[in-house]
């Protein structure tokens, strides 16, 4: 934070935050956006590194290699069935370390604030990336406030940066991925998506689907201490949807991906809604899934430890690489037919035709 | 053109809108049923759906037929490809 | 997935590719027409092309609602767009097509109120929700969709919604048909017919296809079972010497069609007496305008519209990939200047257009291979 008070008692104990919403003056680094920090950020977030609001939070040092990632959260309804954007923020940051070899140590959080945005929301997403990152042990090290005039920002935007600890064993880079490589995946994709789609838009559409944000630094790290360096690369697959993934995966290595159709877990609600859309759950966005390309050896074993670890019940066998000079992703059906899975132009659009 | 798909009528709501709910794998929509107005729905029936609107009723009986030619085609054929199976080659 | 799933029965797809392989014959080239961009779509989708023997030739028709729409027309209504009381609605297909000054979403990007709608009655209850806004919505299809249009107008006069206008680029399917076998460079044994059109104007329509031109239809559903099957029964005519339309979809298209669709549009719309299509040029009595009855909900009436008329890129070859002249990858511009990503034509942006189709999915060369 910008402001060094040393002369305020660490983790607070201030007086309430009593400003019903957020004004320009919170952003403008005087009185109003020290009270905002003191009285409402930091007692949601204390911990030892952020609470002395130095300009820098101290870390311990640190043996191995260090994994560093840096995202944005910018979504529309801020709050939506399964989760809220504070969620995603620690949750999303915590995936790009967690599907890089990574246990996460630490993570910033810069918040862009829209003039007007009701204190209460923010209370509650504060509250949110709280219960996110306390369920992990994971201190809110740092942090930034700014405020944008009405109109902007959305209510709010949210910067992380995270900080984390790469597994000793992780050797995960798209060169190790070789033809006979199996892949699989984390579990029902295109929750998040449909989740985001139905809660925005005025399709009218009524379903119980839930954005599926959850932390997936478990799963990544049974299969590193399981598999070590026989798993050769990781993705979560966020916007763009698996399918983005895949093809990302085809195109760094150099290699085609093919999978297999059925393999395809997908939530029956989730289905129905992409029928009715005319939508690809392939290209519809995740939160909480990952691929993950393994040796061929291993994978009965990869797969194993993924289904035994809480949340990866439903982690699959989706296909494998092999040699391909087009570096692209086909889907086989079990009838022979087969296909081209293609990454994302745009946001999926619902389609009549 | 035309995206349309088979959805389950699980409510009727409104006689003179002649609006329904119809439910593909638990998502629900409200459609029109007014194109069907010879021969209104019933909760339960199965309908094809576009844009909003309930289309044409599915016919069950239609479609057991159907299927039933389906799986009289190609008796000679079909069963030395069963027996060679299929493989996907590689790619280049 | 009922009624879907059992349409995607590998077991039941092994049986019609073995029957269609039996069926052809051999050195013989069979070349049938889809009509319709569902059909494509579903083509590509699942793969069929490679999986049915190298006699059959699949010909991808006109049958795009998106990808025959004039430029000049998307200008018109993104013309309206940029007006700051309207509300420009639209189905998703629409969003990405370019006219010559842009999309629709590049026009929202530039802060147009365009929005996405599943349904028009979504876009007229956007008019009753938005009294001081007029909303316009931007009607495209054949006609499948076109009764949905005019039971929304219906609505609409019925309640008095004065604020809500549609623009009507519906287009009707046999006048392609008939444009596409009166084509000189044509030659065409078989149509897969028109699956969700046939639910509104049934199967007579097409009787003059098989008569005048002998030439079998097959009516068809849109699962692999059912587009195989159809391949089948055309297959099988050809092989008798008929020609005669079928109804391979029968759990869903009436032979007859249905009654009050039929009477909604006869009500609501009026047939032009010509209307340009992207590629085709202008065909006779292919399209749907609003009647007078109803001047006050017609865009064309209430609105200020210019009409532009905007030749299409000249390297562009839309028209003959329209006319099944050209594949998709014989257009010079294909995969190249005319991406998914930067689509210079609709064939491109629509997701069943033949070359979005034809590039997403398309070019698999995967031989199958028995073992």
């Amino acid at each position: 934070m910008a402001q060094s008070l040393m002369n305020k008692t660490p983790g607070g104990g201030s007086t309430a935050f009593h400003d019903k919403q957020i004004s320009m003056a919170h952003g403008a680094g005087g009185e109003a956006s020290r009270r905002l920090v003191e009285e409402l950020i930091r007692p949601l977030l204390a911990n030892d590194w952020l609470n002395p609001l130095g300009d820098a939070a101290v870390l311990p040092a640190q043996s191995g290699r260090l994994a560093v990632t840096t995202d944005s959260f910018v979504v529309q309804p801020l709050r939506f069935p399964g989760g809220s954007i504070g969620e995603l923020a620690i949750n999303g940051t915590v995936n790009d370390l967690a599907v890089s070899g990574a246990k996460p140590i630490a993570i910033t959080a810069s918040l862009i604030l829209e003039a007007g945005l009701p204190t209460e929301i923010l209370r509650q997403e504060i509250t949110a990336m709280a219960a996110a990152a306390g369920h992990l042990g994971l201190p809110v090290v740092a942090g930034d406030t700014k405020v944008v005039e009405h109109g902007k920002a959305d209510g709010l935007y949210i910067c992380t940066t995270g900080l984390g600890a790469i597994h000793p064993r992780a050797e995960l880079r798209a060169d190790r991925v070789c033809p006979g490589d199996r892949v699989l995946l984390s579990g029902p994709i295109g929750n998040h998506g449909m989740a985001i789609m139905l809660a925005r838009a005025e399709l009218d559409i009524e379903a119980d689907i839930r954005s599926d944000t959850r932390p997936l630094a478990a799963m990544t790290e049974a299969l590193l201490e399981t598999c070590g360096a026989g798993v050769k690369w990781m993705r979560d697959a966020t916007r763009g949807g698996a399918a983005t993934v895949l093809n990302e995966l085809a195109r760094d290595a150099r290699m085609t991906v093919v999978i297999d159709e059925e393999a395809v877990p997908l939530d029956d609600a989730v289905r129905g809604a992409c029928e009715l859309l005319g939508l690809d759950p392939l290209q519809v966005a995740n939160e909480g899934q990952f691929v993950a390309v393994v040796r061929e050896e291993v994978a009965a074993q990869a797969l194993e430890t993924l289904r035994n670890t809480p949340g990866g019940e439903r982690a699959c066998l989706l296909g494998e690489v092999r040699k391909g000079s087009l570096s692209r992703v086909l889907a086989r059906a079990s009838y022979g037919g087969v296909r081209v899975v293609d990454m994302l132009i745009g946001d999926p659009l619902p389609r009549i035709c | 053109m035309c995206l349309a798909i088979p959805a389950q009528i699980c409510e009727l709501l409104d006689d003179h809108l002649q609006l329904a709910v119809v439910d593909i794998l638990g998502v629900r929509r409200k459609v029109s049923v007014q194109l069907l107005q010879a021969d209104p729905p019933r909760p339960g029936d199965w309908v094809l759906i576009h844009v909003g609107f309930a289309m044409s009723k599915i016919s069950g009986e239609r479609a057991a037929e159907q299927l039933e030619l389906l799986r009289q085609l190609g008796e000679a054929g079909a069963a030395q490809e069963e027996a060679g199976g299929y493989q996907v080659a590689a790619d280049e | 997935m009922k009624y879907v799933d059992e349409f995607r029965d590998p077991a039941l797809l092994r049986k019609a590719l073995a029957e269609i392989r039996s069926l052809v014959e051999p050195g013989r080239t069979h070349r049938l027409m889809e009509v319709c961009g569902g059909h494509t779509h579903a083509i590509f989708r699942f793969g069929l092309k490679e999986l049915l023997p190298p006699e059959i030739e699949l010909i991808h028709g006109p049958g795009c609602p998106v990808c025959v729409l004039p430029m000049g027309r998307i200008d018109d209504g993104l013309e309206l767009a940029n007006d700051p009381e309207c509300i420009f609605t639209a189905f998703g297909d629409m969003m990405r097509v370019p006219g010559s000054q842009g999309s629709p979403l590049e026009s929202k990007a530039r802060g147009a109120d365009v929005r996405i709608v599943y349904s028009p009655l979504d876009a007229l209850r956007i008019a009753q929700q938005n009294p001081e806004r007029r909303v316009v919505f931007f009607a495209i299809g054949f006609e499948t969709t076109a009764p949905s249009t005019a039971l929304t107008l219906l609505r609409a006069r019925e309640l008095g919604v004065m604020n809500f206008s549609v623009f009507s680029n519906h287009v009707t399917v046999i006048p392609a048909i008939r444009a596409i076998l009166d084509s000189p460079d044509m030659r065409l044994d078989g149509f897969i017919g028109p699956g969700h059109v046939s639910t509104v104007i049934g199967c007579r329509p097409y009787e003059f296809i098989a008569r005048d031109y002998r030439c079998p239809i097959v009516v068809s559903g849109f699962e692999p079972a059912d587009i195989l099957q159809s391949i089948v029964m055309i297959l099988r005519q050809l092989r008798a010497g008929e020609s005669k339309v079928e109804n391979q979809y029968g759990r869903v298209v009436p032979w007859a069609g249905n009654l009050p669709a039929l009477k909604a549009l006869a009500e609501v719309f009026e047939v032009r007496p010509h209307f340009e299509w992207r590629g085709l040029g202008f065909i006779s009595q292919s399209a749907l305008r609003i009647r007078e009855s109803f001047a006050a909900w017609d865009a064309e009436k209430v609105m200020p519209i210019r009409g532009v008329c905007v030749a299409d890129p000249k390297a562009a070859q839309c028209g003959e990939v329209l006319k099944g002249v050209l594949k998709p990858h014989e257009c010079k511009l294909f995969g190249v200047e005319c991406t998914p990503e930067r689509p210079i034509g609709a064939l491109m942006v629509s997701s069943e257009g033949a070359c979005a189709a034809h590039f997403k999915y398309g070019q698999t060369r995967l031989p199958i291979v028995t073992t």
